[in-house]
């Protein structure tokens, strides 16, 4: 029987980045992925957040099949006919690299994968990993299309549909719906000039990211809009339990967003070239899950990893973080020939050192007011009729903010509310 | 065509996908969907793949866009009917862009 270092079930930013540490390091290393081509079930934004992935793979922009640098981020409130937006630019334009990039996962991936092979990997594409071989309540290998594969660790990195710890008596905790959203999308072709004028960019390696809140058939969830070279990627993103209580199916959400006045203008005369799906974790501290036990280690969305403070949706660095940290350990547990759960539960110490967990560690009260369902139906409503009552000339006298506020407010939500409310996104995001 | 007008069958058109015609990806027990309340397989799946053809559920597999949303769905807000498993490798879907 075949024997390996470690085999790595799963070639998104989480196995691709094990596969390529541990091979860099001399290991020898199987990657398995499902698709013919890694990346090819794989659905993401999606922006690509550069600190961590430089850390790892340094001037990943020079060769990486990067679609726009981000310059430009806003957040928009959508109400029935109104919009709010907050328009973020940065507009130095020399630095490099630039905060985020957009990407498109079937494209982005096989680089990723690429990046390890040259590192020494072995990458078995168009093979699904079927179970965990267990030997003592140690995993000591996988089965795949009927062949066994056996090595001292497995890297779990199947991203968030992950079964196999499951099936394997390992997994202790259990997914609910109300703690995974799913994402639908489309992408839409647009000549490259079009993007770039529509969205004010310089050029062609310059975009932009829009996060909205509302008109999500007021589903608790959010839509998003990505530019791309020459196509745009939009979706939302909702709560799964949240969906099959509104009834309303997910093509329909993302419809609803599609057709507000402010996003059909921006995908105007675009064409639909590709629809997709995938299940997102909600993520935050709190639902961090297993990460290690005997023979393994679990890693980016398999282990349910993944940060949303609302203005960024992070998953693939995060998966790049904590499959570095699993690395880590995993060199360190060769050191000693021991890849008991013992040796192994230098992952977590490392993980939690690093700035990603910090970060969720930051926002962890942000999850509460993804909760909160009054942010997605009555503010962005809300912050429009302000804001309209405010521009507008009109045949009644004017009013001041405040007055404004109370008269748009009644019947929508009452002061107390709204103070606590507001308490509630001071928590989240402001202190 | 205009980036609104497509049904759900246009979308899912546009898609490339390698049908594995030999088997399916996904079972569904019958017995458990008789006694679900809220069947939201009918309503979570972004293909449409559940439907209720003769008082039975049935999965139209070869829509599937592997997405993992039923299997959470039926677990936790259904009767856990369904037993959904990744198609055999190079089956399925293949996105272009992702
Ligand atoms: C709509 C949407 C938008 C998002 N936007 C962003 C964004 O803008 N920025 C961001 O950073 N993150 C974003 N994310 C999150 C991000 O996609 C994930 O967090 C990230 O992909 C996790 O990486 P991973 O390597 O852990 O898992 P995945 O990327 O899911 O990779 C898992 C891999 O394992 C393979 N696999 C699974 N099971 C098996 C098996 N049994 N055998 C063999 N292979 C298997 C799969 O084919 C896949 O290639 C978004 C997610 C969604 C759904
Ligand atoms: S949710 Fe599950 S149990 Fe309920 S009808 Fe659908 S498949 Fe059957
Ligand atoms: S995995 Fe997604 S697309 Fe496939 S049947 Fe389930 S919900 Fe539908």
């Amino acid at each position: 029987m075949e024997k390996f270092d470690a085999i790595v079930v799963g070639a998104g930013p989480a196995g691709a980045t094990a596969a390529y540490l541990l091979a860099k390091a001399g290991m020898q290393v199987i990657v398995i992925e499902r698709g013919e081509t890694p990346g090819s079930k794989n659905v993401s934004g999606a922006l690509l957040f550069s600190q961590v992935y430089s850390e790892i793979f340094p001037k990943f922009w020079e060769s990486a099949p990067l679609e726009r640098a981000i310059v430009g981020h806003a957040i928009t409130f959508l109400g029935e006919q109104t919009s709010v937006n907050l328009d973020y630019r940065d507009l130095d334009e020399g630095h490099v690299p630039h905060n985020a990039y957009s990407v498109l996962r079937a494209r982005f991936d096989p680089w990723m994968a690429q990046q390890a092979e040259d590192a020494g990997a072995m990458l078995m594409p168009g093979f699904t990993v079927d179970k965990l071989l267990q030997e003592n309540g140690r995993v000591v290998g996988i089965e795949a299309g009927g062949d066994a594969l056996m090595a001292d660790v497995v890297v779990v990195a199947e991203g968030t549909r992950s079964g196999l710890l499951k099936e394997a008596g390992l997994r202790t905790d259990e997914y609910h719906a109300s703690d995974v959203s799913i994402g639908v999308k489309d992408v839409i072709a647009l000549p490259e000039d079009v993007i770039t004028n529509r969205f004010q960019c310089l050029n062609a390696d310059e975009g932009v990211a829009y996060t909205c809140v509302g008109h999500t058939g007021g589903v608790e969830g959010g839509g998003f809009l990505y530019t791309n070279k020459d196509t745009l990627s939009v979706g939302v993103v909702a709560k799964i339990d949240a969906v099959y209580k509104s009834k309303l199916q997910p093509h329909a959400i993302l419809n609803e967003f599609k057709a507000h006045p402010f996003i059909s203008r921006l995908i105007a005369g675009g064409e639909i070239v590709e629809y997709s799906a995938q299940a997102i974790h909600r993520g935050g501290v709190h639902l961090i899950g297993q990460l290690y036990g005997d023979g393994y280690v679990v890693v980016g969305s398999a282990a349910r990893l993944l940060l949303n403070n609302v203005m960024t949706l992070r998953g693939m660095d995060v998966a790049v973080a904590s499959a570095a940290a699993a690395a880590k350990a995993i060199l360190a547990a060769r050191e000693m020939g021991d890849y008991s759960h013992t040796a192994l539960a230098g992952y977590e110490q490392n993980f939690k050192a690093t700035n990603v967990y910090k970060d969720m560690v930051t926002f962890k009260d942000t999850y509460p007011l993804l909760e909160n369902e009054r942010l997605f139906h009555v503010y962005p409503e809300l912050a429009g009729a302000v804001l309209g009552d405010m521009f507008t000339v009109g045949a009644k006298p004017s009013k001041k903010g405040l007055k404004a506020l109370r008269d748009d407010m009644r019947g929508k939500v009452s002061l107390w509310q709204m103070l606590m409310d507001m308490n509630q996104i001071g928590k989240g995001l402001v202190r | 065509m205009s980036a609104r007008t497509l049904t759900l069958d246009d979308l899912l058109g546009l898609d490339r996908y390698e049908i594995d015609e030999e088997q399916s990806h996904i079972q569904v027990d019958q017995s458990r969907c008789q006694r679900c309340q809220l069947q939201p397989c009918l309503t979570v799946c972004p293909a449409a793949v559940y439907v209720v053809t003769e008082g039975e559920v049935t999965a139209r597999y070869e829509n599937c866009l592997e997405c993992g949303t039923c299997q959470i769905a039926c677990d936790s807000g259904g009767a856990g009917g369904i037993t959904w498993r990744p198609p055999r490798g190079g089956f399925g879907i293949a996105f272009r862009y992702g």
